[in-house]
């Protein structure tokens, strides 16, 4: 590929790379918090499976860029600040309650699905294959957070009113997931277009959030802002995520 | 043909299998990684052996400690120009975990994933046998376990909860 498609490949790898490393911090910080045992294990686990994925897009990247395979991950996780980032403000919100939280994986876990059907037929070979892997994976992401919808959505009072509250506060947040991301207006091919993955993401989405009698809020007030800009969150979460790394910047783990 | 420093003659690729699979996975220690159809291919290149290996889960935390555990294994039998190379293509699939290691997995409690034939997703509401009694009357629990491969299982016949290595 050319030059100029590299650099730009590179971004958009590095976007989903940043989606999936805030989001599996996230979910990291329910390890010894969450409400049953299980499910803190099954969220250390969820956040472990997307640590390797936000390593092997940067992995891609860093051989596109001509950097070091080793050593451009951990520069992009530790030493970056938050206007360098490219995440969706969605992954970086708090954990809030269990209700949020859940949500909130699977609002983007069923985006991923969609994203990585078409990026298994790319006609860049490395980034097909890691796309095979990864997907495969995050058809057990979904069907775990599946399987709590209707769980909380019809449970007590308590759980369907905190579910349906944690959906009027994540929506405005959907509708960035939909933007081009980084480099993706010359990259026809070899990615999908992230518009047209929205049509099949609110078909599914809407189907089973009904299933558990939760509805989209009808009136909300979309935050789709580009991905240049980040949440306030930000900086606290990367104060923590790096403080190790940058405390010690010549240490070998 | 790899020659021996010690002088025990040529090594063949078959002997560097053999010696392979006594490199345990370091999560479930009773089964080898070739057992487990991590390791892919062992080849002669220029002198070096490469040995290509793919992983289970990408973010698998285990993949460094097996890489080291590869070549510690190899450098004992004198063979110390080695590559581990790691591959994508084709994914990993549980249908690749062998007979043997089945048997050993489901001696430890671990029930084995259901063979699949390449869509796992037909086989994930299928039942899972209990490792302990065998029976069908299994409930899943949860899709995730200890690890990122493993679900958490209850058998209700002999009410003992157990993990199942994921179907993938
Ligand atoms: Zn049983």
């Amino acid at each position: 590929m050319e030059t100029r498609l590299n650099a730009g490949l590179a971004e958009y790898l590095i976007a989903l790379g940043d989606d999936e490393l805030i989001l599996s911090h996230r979910d990291s910080e329910w390890c010894g918090h969450a409400p049953i045992l299980e499910e803190d294990i099954a969220f250390a686990n969820l956040a472990v499976d997307e640590l390797g994925h936000a390593r092997l897009w940067y992995e891609l990247a860093a051989e596109l860029l001509d950097e070091d395979k080793e050593r451009f991950p951990d520069h992009l996780a530790y030493f970056r600040d938050a206007s360098e980032w490219r995440n969706v403000q969605l992954v970086s919100l708090p954990n809030g309650d269990w209700a949020f939280s859940v949500l909130r994986r699977y609002l983007f876990d069923v985006l991923e699905v969609e994203r990585l059907r078409g990026l298994k037929q790319s006609s860049y070979k490395p980034l097909a294959e890691a796309a095979a892997k990864i997907y495969n994976e995050e058809l057990y992401h979904v069907r775990h957070g599946r399987a709590w919808l209707p769980r909380l959505g019809l449970g007590t009072e308590e759980s369907h009113r905190r579910m349906q509250t944690a959906l009027n506060d994540l929506w405005p947040f959907t509708p960035q997931l939909f933007q081009a991301l980084p480099g993706e207006s010359e990259l026809s091919g070899v990615v999908p277009t992230t518009p047209g993955l929205e049509a099949e993401w609110r078909t599914k989405v809407v189907a089973d959030l009904a299933s558990a009698n939760l509805n989209p809020p009808e009136k909300s007030n979309p935050m789709n802002r580009p991905r240049t800009q980040q949440t306030e969150h930000m900086m606290d979460l990367l104060s923590e995520s790096q403080m190790v790394a940058r405390a010690n910047v010549e240490a070998r783990w | 043909m790899v020659r021996n420093p010690d002088s025990r003659g040529a090594i063949s690729l078959q002997d560097i299998w053999r010696a392979l699979d006594d490199v345990v996975d370091p999560e479930i220690p009773v089964v080898s990684l070739v057992e487990m159809g991590i390791i892919r291919d062992v080849m002669e290149v220029g002198g070096r052996i490469v040995v290509k290996m793919t992983p289970t889960f990408a973010g698998c935390p285990a993949l460094e400690v097996m890489e080291s555990d590869i070549r510690a294994r190899l450098e004992k039998m004198g063979i110390d120009l080695v590559d581990v190379v790691r591959a994508l293509d084709p994914p990993w699939t549980s249908d690749w975990i062998s007979e043997s290691a089945r048997r050993k997995i489901k001696q430890i409690g671990l029930a084995p994933p259901q063979v699949h034939g390449g869509d796992f997703i037909n086989v994930l509401d299928a039942p899972v046998t209990c490792p302990y009694c065998d029976s069908f009357n299994t409930t899943l629990k949860n899709s995730f376990g200890s690890t990122p491969c493993r679900m958490i299982y209850y058998c209700n016949n002999c009410s003992q909860p157990f993990e199942q290595f994921r179907p993938l």
